[in-house]
Order: structure tokens, then sequence, then C-alpha cells
């Protein structure tokens, strides 16, 4: 089955308060609760139907462990189809859902301006000598990780062995491209040190092959199998390897590669030779040689670089497009992917500096060594390591990643109306839009359904099963020409119709 | 959506084949656009850069 790679992303972002000892989810709180002073934004996400701890090999833990949400943190929907939230003490936004990589380009940098915001509200209400700061990184350097997790629509059809089995060889090479870079080098157990440079922030923090844990023991390959849509038809790929990325270039192309190639693996088509003996070690060993050079060993003994396994992904991944029609994601867009991913690749391999403007610790890389040579500085000095961690500050003030010259891909318009409108091509459409339009009817809402809260009548639950339904095209005109929800509600009953066959 | 998209600024990627054109600038400029932002670099970085190295610890997340 072909299905549209629906994708989005959710990050943890890096907190920190100067001038007053504010603990993490307090701070955390106060931006979420800051962001949330508009009525529609008050909405709390609906928790009950989360399921973390069902894992994609056959398993069910939910019953066996306490889950390991925090029930008392703040949850929001906002009218852009996010989710925007407190968790492990950390401010976490998760993108809605997309067709397109430029549109989860564009709401993941909304993501951005919503901290921004709530950073600035924040503040505004707190002393003058304190301030909260927020960071788009994944890790303290000191032994502490944090999450940017991607997420992908897949076909239930598709071994779930099989395709983790095949994504491996990609969530181990891909970060030539993707890595956020990082000075030092460091470890679960806490030993770090501030020497070197490393293309990837969590490629340190990865211990196990597959798995269903996210805060320890990380997997490459998270199991976790909360589909959050019709379990029969679809999975959710959540993908929890990948390093949070300044640049948009390198967030459209790690979205745009992963997407094509999950199709591909849908599609039984994934060369048969290209697996990685030893993915636990190689994905270390990769990012820490900037040089690109080092080569890993294979299933079938080979020994090649990371550059050379991407060649290989990229000439099956034309093969795959040339044989089959891929609708995956949009044409025009899967073309502008393989050009740019094959031309990256190219030259990474002869001339990766020209990539300044483009990929992240490349861009870290040239400052840190300029600034190191400007000032006579030393490998493990902290300034290296304080340039690091402020090229991902999102205060646009103190963020170096502003200033390192990183190419557009998206309009600054673009990205404010991604802040207030949802995605029209999902069911965040709909979201988006009845929660903007009727909030105070809304009595929560989460990825697959919404509850409203009506006069004299129990709490009414509509389910939003299909992820590629709710559209504008399907329920702008429904929306348009209810004055109630009470009215909408009627509309989708009306005419014979269903709820499926009005779209959601 | 797409439509909003700003188009012209997309990859600068030509064939396939060919590597990325970096821009056309003579060694000279591209160091003075580099001192420029080193420049930047030590207007905005944090004066005690040991202190803030140090103080910025996180919980552990996903």
């Amino acid at each position: 089955m072909a299905v549209v790679k629906v994708c989005g992303i959710e990050t943890e972002y890096g907190i920190s308060v100067s001038g007053a000892d504010i603990d993490p989810i307090t701070a955390s709180s106060l931006l979420v609760s800051a962001y949330s002073d508009a009525s529609w934004s008050r909405i709390p996400f609906d928790l009950s139907k989360e399921r973390p701890f069902s894992d994609a090999r056959g398993v069910n833990l939910d019953d066996l462990r306490d889950p390991e949400i925090d029930y008392r943190s703040l949850n929001t929907v906002l009218v852009n189809g996010a989710r925007y939230y407190v968790d492990h003490a950390h401010p976490e936004y998760s993108s809605p859902e997309c067709t397109s990589v430029l549109q989860a380009v564009a709401f993941d940098l909304a993501g951005d301006e919503i901290l921004r915001e709530s950073v600035l509200k924040a503040n505004h209400r707190l002393p003058d000598d304190v301030s909260i700061s927020v960071y788009k990184n994944n890790s303290d350097g000191k032994g502490n990780s944090y999450g940017c997790h991607e997420n992908y629509l897949v076909d239930r059809n598709t071994p779930f062995s099989y395709l983790a089995s095949c994504i491996t060889t990609h969530f181990v090479t891909r970060q030539v491209f993707c890595g956020a870079g990082k000075v030092g080098n460091e470890t679960t157990h806490g030993d770090f040190d501030l020497f070197g440079f490393q293309l990837s922030q969590r490629a340190d923090f990865f211990e196990e092959e597959i798995g269903l844990e996210t805060t320890i023991h990380r997997p490459i390959v998270n199991t976790r199998d909360e589909p959050h849509c019709d379990s029969e038809k679809y999975r959710r790929l959540h993908v929890i390897v990948g390093d949070a990325n300044i640049s948009q270039f390198a967030t459209f192309l790690k979205l745009g590669t992963t997407a094509l190639i999950l199709s591909m693996i849908e599609h039984g088509a994934f060369p048969d030779a290209l697996f990685i003996a030893h993915p636990v070690s190689a994905i270390k060993q990769i990012s820490r040689d900037p040089t690109l050079s080092t080569q890993v060993l294979m299933h079938d003994g080979r020994r090649l670089s990371a550059l050379e396994i991407q060649e290989s992904l990229i000439y099956s991944v034309r093969s795959f497009i040339n044989e089959y029609e891929c609708t995956a994601l949009p044409a025009d867009e899967i073309a502008l992917i393989i050009e740019s991913w094959e031309a990256t690749i190219n030259t990474l391999r002869h001339s990766p500096e020209k990539l300044y403007d483009r990929i992240d610790w490349i861009a870290k890389q040239r400052l840190i060594q300029a600034f190191a040579l400007r000032h006579q500085l030393t490998n493990g000095d902290h300034r290296l390591k304080a340039i690091d961690l402020q090229y991902h500050a999102l205060d646009t003030r103190r963020s170096i990643a502003n200033r390192a010259g990183l190419m557009e891909l998206v309009s600054a318009e673009a990205i404010r109306n991604a802040v207030t409108h949802p995605p029209h091509d999902t069911r965040a459409y709909f979201r988006g839009r009845v929660l903007q339009k009727w909030p105070n009817t809304v009595v929560s809402a989460n990825w697959d359904s919404m509850v409203f809260d009506l006069p004299n009548r129990p709490l009414v639950r509509i389910e939003m099963n299909e992820p590629l339904r709710g559209t504008r095209r399907l329920t702008e005109t429904l929306i348009d020409t209810s004055n109630t929800v009470e009215e909408l509600l009627a509309q989708l009953a009306s005419n014979s119709c269903s709820t499926d066959s009005l779209g959601l | 959506m797409s439509g909003q998209l700003r188009k012209s600024t997309q990859p600068k990627v030509h064939e396939h084949t060919e590597e990325i054109e970096s821009e056309p600038v003579v060694q000279s400029e591209l160091s003075a656009d580099l001192e420029s932002v080193l420049d930047a670099i030590d207007n905005v970085l944090e004066e005690n850069a040991e202190e803030f190295v140090r103080s910025y610890v996180q919980k552990g997340g996903q």
C-alpha cells in the first residue's frame, strides 16, 4: 500500500533560568501558561488515549508500569493544530500533521516562534533580574539529553522488524548531513569532556539497536506503537535518533530522505546488502569523525564509509522512484529532495566546507575553528563549548546560528502564518479551525479526537481516525456555515452523512 | 500552504551529478565575511563562558 508520508516533528527544548532558583518544570510551565493567555490555547490535550508503552513488536507494557506522562503538567492544543506542553522538565512543541516536507519545516519553525513569544511573555511577568532562556539542541554536554522526534505515517502491512532493520542503515549514516554538531564527548553515565568535535548531538546517547525506551538505554529504532489513527491500516514511526536542526535545509533533507526511504521499504525495494553489522558502535564512530572517512563493517563483510552508504541509498531510491509511482510526497518535492540529497553527498565527499550555509555541524565547526584561530584558543577551551551551546539559543540577540549565514527555504511570512493557521491537507485543519472558532465548547482534543461540551447533553467525542481527512477541502464549508458546534454536529449527521463520509 | 513557501530560495542544486555550487566570491571577501561573523560572536558570546558552560545543566528528557 502506498502511504502518504504524513509527518511532523516534536521538539523538547533546553531551558535555563538566570537570576533565580526556579526548577525547569516550573520554568517550562511558566512558558506554556504565558503563551496560553488567549482562550483558544487553554484547551487541554486529552491524554486518555496515549499509549506510550505499546510496543510495535507486539507487547503492551501499559498494564505493567506507570506511564511516564506527568499528568500535572500543562498540555494545550494550539490553533495551528499543534500540541504545546511540558514534558520531562522541558517545554515541548509537537507540530501538526503535514503532507509536505517543506510544510513540516515551516511548522517546525512555527514552534520556535511560539517558544520565543512564550519566553517574552513569561520574562515580562518575572522580576527584571530573572529571565528564562530556551535552546533548540539535544544535550547539555554533561550526559543529559532531550529529544527532537520525527513521526512518519507508515503502512501497517510492512513487517516492523523488516522496516526497523532497513531504516537503521539510514539512521546511522544520515548524520553526515543532519547532525547538528557538538563540541566534546559524553556518556549517559555522566562522563564528559570538551575535547574534539563530532557530527551529532545525540549519537553519544544511543545504547541499543531497537527498543521501547526513550529516556534510558535509548534505541536507534524506537518501537512505540501508538499510531494516533486507524491502527488497522497504519503505524506511526516514532523516530528518536535525530538531532534538532537549526538549518532549514537540514530539517528538509532529514525529513525528505527518511520519508522516501520509508516508502521504498514499504514497497519491499530496500537493497539486500545494505545493513550495518554493529549499528550502536557505528553511529558513534561516524559521529566522532568529521573527516567522514571512517568505515563501518557491513553484514556482508564489506567496510563502507557513511558517504558510500548514503550513495547506495540514493542510487536505490532513484531506482525505486523510476520503477514505482511514488505518491509518498508531492512529486515536485520528491525531485527536489533527491537532487538536494545527491548534491549534498557529492559536496560532502569533495569540499564539505562549501556546505556551511546548509549543514549545521559544518556551519558550527567553521565558526568554532575560525574563533579558535582568532583568539589562539586550544582544544577544550570553554569558549568553544559556549559557541556550541549558543549556536542553538532561540533568542535572536544571542543566537550564533542566526549569524552563521544559513540558507532560508521558508519565508518569514509562511512561518508566521503557520503559527496561527493549521495545514490544509490533514485532520489538523479541522482541529485547528474548530478550536479557533469554538474555543469555549471544546473540552479537550487529541491527535485523533475532539471532545465537545454542549448544553444539556453528555460530552460528545468526535473521532478523527484518518489523518488525511478533516482537510480544508472536506470541511471548510461545513465549519464556515455552522454558527455553533450544535450546527456543526447536526450538519455532520444530516443528509445521511456520517462523520466518516464527511471526512473525519 | 505550499504556495506560501518561497520557491525562489530553494536549494541551489544543479544537475544531480554535480556538486553544490558555492557563491562566486574571492578568498579575501570570504574572509571579510567570516571576520564580521567573528566580530558578531565576540559581541554576543557569554562574557563568562566557563560559568555559562558549567551552569548549563538540563534534566534528561526523551
